[in-house]
């Protein structure tokens, strides 16, 4: 029932051959669902393994982590009382900044276009290399393989977890196990901890966080981070990918004959066996059966089962077979990164077609170029000015002693830049129009008025008409913008009540 | 009580009531329901420990936590002055130019003056300030009393005709009323006056009036008709009528004389509520 493509899977064995399910999640499924509402959790214990893609997987883990916890702290000199903080999502002031970049909330369409960005990325890595998010980066990934080797430092490596768990309660299994548990609970406040550094100034916060001066929500979250994290990598683990994630579900969808994926190439493997030292290799497969690439799995699957929705692609299971087939003097790479389609291809005694360049990945890659330059284009073309026009209500217009018509409007100019902006306001429409703001020292045909950078300025700006201009109810006028650079012309109404007046 | 007796069907003993033949069961009462029951009564307990609830003869008993929303929204209050203090500070010390001249104060100006229009002014004058019949607009540029943010500030304090002793003052006659003129020659000023707007009027009716308008209005007016600021006496010739621009409405008034009532402000509003209105006022007025 999990099993997302299955086309490299020979039929199964009747009933009562072999010794049965191996892994922990085929065990899982042979119990079935008559326990009970919920499916009891088979406990997995992955053993360590050395190799290629285990280092990769340290080299990634101890990057990940570093950009998760030194990013915070890095500091981005901006002028003013503008926080100098590189990145930094600034709810209370409701600004977002990333380097050189400050977003506006009104400018969340960025964020949703990286969002964009990010799932197509994810599509088209997935449709090419399969799961290598799930395998390398994903954060679940990231932090269970940490708290692994936590659990490893103090229990040690899987049989002796093994041994441990199914052992009564002793003075050794205690300290042992709460050791374990004090530690995870420590890198959980940890990742919670850093967490909350985003939405703050992080040397402000980590000062006033030890002395309960921090907001609440500092608290809050650093709560709920440090009880996630403890409960999925700690207990939930592979279940998280089984069963809480839709990604699994969904890259089903990506993924083709064609897509890389972790696989065991039964074309060589099977039929598999026990081996003897020194016994002939003809007329049997590469897989001595050892069972090192189903110990070493976190998610508790048995690869050769063809590629499972359990399966995070992560390559341990490479690693384990490897080091094997060294051992029993055959070349390498049983268990690799290969396509289901090479598989079948060798299966048939043809040579293997790699194809990365498939309708499936064509599509992908023009959506992310699209998107991506919509997106640059967006951000290059970024106004610091912006601008919108409130027409008065209420009045509509006033006439004033001499006929003429009077409009108020209300300018919100938002200066998004990091200096002050002189603006000059001019206003195109009934000709003899005069603009005035409140406090200026005269009226004219345009305004000039200073917004200090990252605020909005609302200037009120009132237009009289004389009464000879005015020959319709409702006259189309704009509002032109410039400052330094910048230029924007906001469309509106003058609106003269004349039909009624006259 | 009724004897006891048990439902046939149900086996369940009855509570002996009996409504058009319908008996009700005496069933217990579903478990959830009683412990919230008996936790609510846990609670009432803890909370008259905690919380005021007892009644004295001239006090109430204060409860452990001392609470009391009086001092609560005292202590709002106070954080709320606390938190205006700067900009609140300096409406009191700013002269009115300055406040309307500097974009933060004057912010923070429209903003209370906003506030306080809708509260207390828009009554008589509109949410708009736009006015109605005899209560004056004041969003257009023709003022009774004065435009400035000075005059402005005066008027809200003193009021027009006010119980203020400082009130502005002006009254004009009833002269149809009081039979200060006859009602021919009110007639005749009234043409006089629609002339003065550079209307279309009777003008052997003018020629009568023009004498009149001299020896009895032109005092207030003005010889043009060009009114007077420091008497409150209103310009005849632009456009803006405060009692209506038709004939009728210019013979009415001639006749009885109207001047409405603006109260003094100066007891309700502080010196910078009545500055942040004047700014607000002046501001939507254009500003002149």
């Amino acid at each position: 029932m999990t099993v997302v493509i299955d086309r490299t899977k020979p039929t199964p064995p009747p009933p009562g051959e072999g010794s049965g399910p191996i892994s922990a999640a085929a065990k899982a499924r042979a119990k079935g669902f008559t326990l009970g509402l919920y499916k009891p959790r088979t406990p997995i214990y992955p053993k360590l393994v050395h190799g290629q893609w285990r280092r990769i997987k340290w080299i990634l883990l101890i990057v990940m982590l570093t950009i998760y916890y030194v990013t915070p702290w890095i500091r981005w000199e901006r002028p003013g009382a503008l926080p100098d903080q590189a990145v930094l999502v600034d709810f209370a002031g409701g600004r977002f900044y990333f380097f050189w970049i400050q977003l506006w909330p009104q400018e969340v369409y960025f964020i949703t276009g990286l969002l964009v960005i990010s799932a197509l990325a994810l599509f088209l890595v997935t449709a090419m290399f399969g799961r290598l998010w799930c395998g390398y980066a994903c954060p679940q990934t990231v932090w269970t393989d940490l708290f692994i080797y936590v659990e490893r430092a103090f229990e040690g490596d899987r049989n002796a977890r093994m041994k441990l768990d199914a052992d009564p309660w002793s003075f050794n299994k205690a300290w042992r196990k709460i050791g374990k548990h004090a530690v995870w609970l420590g890198i959980g406040f940890g990742t919670g901890g850093a967490w909350i550094f985003y939405f703050h100034d992080a040397p402000t916060l980590i000062r006033h966080f030890w002395i309960g001066q921090a907001p609440a929500t500092a608290y809050i979250f650093c709560a709920l981070l440090t009880v996630t994290t403890y409960a999925f990598a700690g207990f939930m683990r592979e279940q998280v990918c089984t069963y809480l994630c839709p990604w699994p579900r969904i890259q089903g969808a990506m993924l083709d004959e064609h897509s890389l994926q972790v696989t065991y190439r039964r074309d060589r493997g099977e039929t598999r066996g026990p081996h003897k030292k020194g016994a002939t290799w003809e007329g049997r497969g590469d897989c001595i059966d050892c069972n090192a690439c189903v110990v070493v799995c976190p998610a508790g699957i048995d690869i050769r089962d063809g590629s499972q929705l359990e399966c995070i692609n992560c390559g341990l299971c490479i690693d384990a077979c490897d080091e094997i087939m060294e051992k029993v003097g055959r070349p390498k790479g049983l268990i690799a990164y290969d396509t289901d389609a090479a598989v079948a291809a060798r299966v048939a005694r043809q040579t293997p077609i790699y194809r990365l360049l498939r309708p499936r990945t064509a599509y992908y890659a023009v959506a992310l170029t699209l998107v991506s330059a919509l997106m640059i284009w967006g951000m290059t073309h970024r106004s610091a000015l912006d601008v919108h026009v409130l027409r008065d209500r209420n009045p509509m217009f006033v006439r004033l002693h001499d006929g003429a018509i009077r409009d108020g409007y209300t300018l919100k100019i938002a200066n998004r830049g990091f200096y002050p902006k002189d603006v000059a306001i001019a206003f195109t429409g009934p000709p003899g129009a005069r603009l005035r703001t409140p406090g200026a020292a005269t009226d004219g045909e345009a305004l000039r008025v200073r917004v200090e950078p990252n605020e909005v300025r609302a200037v009120r700006v009132f237009v009289t008409v004389p009464a000879a201009a005015i020959d319709a109810p409702n006259m189309p006028a704009a509002f032109a913008l410039r400052a330094d650079g910048d230029a924007m012309t906001v469309k509106t109404n003058f609106l003269s009540g004349a039909a009624n007046a006259r | 009580m009724s004897h006891r007796e048990t439902d046939e069907h149900s086996g369940v003993e009855t509570t002996g009531h009996e409504w058009d033949g319908i008996r009700e069961l005496d069933n217990p009462l579903p478990r959830w329901w009683l412990y919230i029951f008996y936790g609510c009564i846990v609670i009432a307990a803890i909370y008259w420990v905690l919380m005021p609830s007892w009644p004295g003869v001239n006090s109430y008993a204060k409860g452990v936590l001392h609470q009391s929303d009086r001092v609560e929204v005292a202590k709002q209050l106070a954080e709320l002055q606390h938190l205006r203090g700067a900009e609140g500070a300096m409406l009191r010390t700013a002269s009115l130019e300055t406040i309307e001249k500097d974009p933060k104060l004057q912010a923070y100006a429209l903003a209370v003056g906003q506030s306080v229009f809708g509260d207390n002014c828009a009554t008589c004058h509109g949410v708009g300030g736009t006015g109605a019949k005899g209560y004056a607009n004041l969003r257009d540029d023709v003022w009774l009393w004065g435009g400035s943010l000075e005059d402005i500030q005066r008027t809200i304090q003193v009021g027009i005709r006010s119980d203020n002793p400082h009130a502005r003052q002006s009254q004009m006659p009833a002269f149809g009323r009081d039979q200060i003129l006859r009602p021919a020659q009110v007639d005749d000023l009234t043409e006089f006056v629609v002339a003065l707007s550079r209307r279309p009027a009777n003008v052997a009716a003018i020629k009568r009036a023009a004498p009149v308008f001299i020896e009895q209005c032109s005092a207030c007016h003005g010889p043009q008709g060009k009114g007077d600021i420091k008497q409150g006496a209103p310009d005849l010739t632009d456009a803006d009528w405060l009692y209506g621009p038709e004939r009728a409405d210019i013979r009415n008034q001639i006749w009885n004389g109207q001047g409405g009532v603006m109260p003094t402000w100066e007891a309700r509003f502080s010196p910078e509520t009545i500055k942040a209105l004047a700014v607000y006022i002046h501001a939507n007025a254009g500003g002149q």
